[in-house]
């Protein structure tokens, strides 16, 4: 078994500096890294760029980075939900690339899978094809769109192992595991961290492999966005 | 009369068919669920990452680690499966999902939808809706006939950003049931008590008016 297991946020984001690309996890704040946002909250890194496919409300999540002016450029499918996003956004502060939710998935697949570029539908004849090349296969036509680089992947997980194995819960996996892998360091923090040999190996829906740094997360907020429930 | 939100998903229910995956956008295409035929199969897709949408949960039994595309609470039904958001993509732009339903600001006769984005005003981002028009085979757009100003949102030639080019294939509107052809908007069902003359003002693009238009059967 090769170790992956470090004690904490702090341990595991060392080497995270200014300027650099940090990929991300979650869809809404189902799935983020919150501890590992809160440390870099600590560690004041800035002018960072994040791909996320969303970026938080205004004091959770990305939000959290964002009001202390740590992002430089967004790089997502969908922004709303955020007043300080938009008020940065408008102001020219912040950097924002809206990119379609699949070419985001898959540019993160491309990347974890050393796949330089791929082609798809999406955005074809609309304002996201614009300067990229495209191309007809089957009388249909393509935009050629690059995987992400990224210098860390921060992932939020259920379970997992030392040895750096993963298990999602729910639609918390959402980019998660597209982004394992994806970076030049993969961080992945977890709500239960157990000894290997505790997870059924055909239950895993990451291999170790992908992961370089592996820690318990403490104190979950899991906030929901849009409470909606019915009557009984 | 016009239809309201509800009408106007009631009749797009009754274009899901037995069998039928189903991605539904937010807004009046998420009500589509609520009136769909019990005898029927069919099982709805979120693209954040569940096949087997279930309703709204009760009070107390809301999990944050399970959100719809629209980020509500939800459920799932037996035989839900949850997956990550590229196998997400997989099957819609694989064409696994039969039908997409979803709203639009815009619709052009010759298909091309305008949904994400107004010039001037912030722009939230397009989510999986790029994606999810450039790859369905059968598109159902959910949206009222005219906007708050009045003016026709079945134009000639979209105004504002495209989504998607030449990709919707049948509008229902507040006020008709619209077929997207070659040869422009046709019309096949006006909405209950609006007449054909309505629908035509209230329509910029070209409207193909074949014999009697019968009204929808809600």
């Amino acid at each position: 078994m090769i170790n992956k297991k470090v004690t904490n946020a702090a341990e595991a984001l060392t080497g995270v500096k200014d300027k650099m690309t940090l990929m991300v996890g979650g869809f809404g704040l189902s799935g983020i890294p919150e501890n590992s946002i809160a440390e870099l909250v600590k560690l004041n890194v800035k002018e960072l760029t994040c791909i996320s496919n969303n970026a938080g409300v205004d004091d959770f999540g990305l939000g959290l980075l964002l009001q202390k002016k740590q992002i430089k450029k967004m790089i997502s499918s969908y922004v709303g939900e955020n007043a300080e996003f938009e008020r940065q956004m408008l102001s020219g502060e912040l950097e924002v690339e809206l990119i379609p939710q699949g070419t985001l998935a898959e540019r993160c697949r491309a990347a974890q899978s050393g796949i330089p570029a791929f082609y798809t539908p999406a955005g074809y004849g609309t304002e996201v094809a614009i300067g990229k090349e495209t191309r007809e296969f089957n009388k249909k036509m393509y935009v050629l769109e690059h995987a992400f680089k990224a210098d860390f992947a921060v992932v939020k997980a259920w379970k997992g192992d030392e040895a750096g194995n993963l298990i999602f819960k729910g639609t918390a996996r959402n980019f998660n595991p597209n982004m394992c892998g994806a970076a030049k360091i993969t961080i992945a923090e977890v709500e239960e961290l157990l000894p290997v040999g505790s997870l059924d190996p055909n239950q895993i829906h990451i291999p170790g492999i992908f992961i370089q740094r592996i820690f318990q997360g403490v104190n979950y907020e899991k906030r929901i966005e849009q409470r909606t429930i019915r009557k009984r | 009369m016009a239809l309201d939100k509800n009408g106007i998903a009631k009749r797009i229910a009754k274009e899901v068919k037995n069998g039928y995956y189903v991605n539904l956008g937010i807004g009046i295409p998420t009500l589509v669920a609520n009136f769909v035929r019990d005898d029927i199969e069919v099982e709805f897709q979120s693209e954040n990452g569940v096949l087997g949408m279930g309703p709204f949960p009760f009070e107390g039994e809301e999990d944050p680690d399970l959100i719809n595309a629209g980020k509500q609470t939800i459920t799932t039904l037996p035989g839900a499966s949850f997956f990550d958001s590229a196998m997400s993509f997989s099957m819609i732009r694989g064409q696994h999902v039969h039908l997409t339903i979803l709203g639009a600001m815009e619709v052009a006769e010759n298909g091309d939808i305008a949904n994400w984005k107004i010039p001037g005003y912030m722009v939230k981002g397009m989510g999986g809706a790029m994606d999810l028009v450039a790859s369905a085979e059968n598109i159902i757009v959910a949206m009222t006939h005219t906007n708050k100003k009045g003016e026709s949102k079945l134009l000639k030639r979209c105004s504002l950003p495209l989504t998607g080019v030449a990709c919707v294939k049948k509008i229902v509107t507040d006020l008709a049931v619209i077929e997207v052809t070659n040869e422009g908007f046709k019309l096949l069902e006006r909405a209950p008590g609006v007449s054909v003359d309505t629908i035509k003002n209230a329509t910029e693009g070209h409207l193909i008016i074949e014999g009697d238009i019968p009204e929808m059967i809600l």
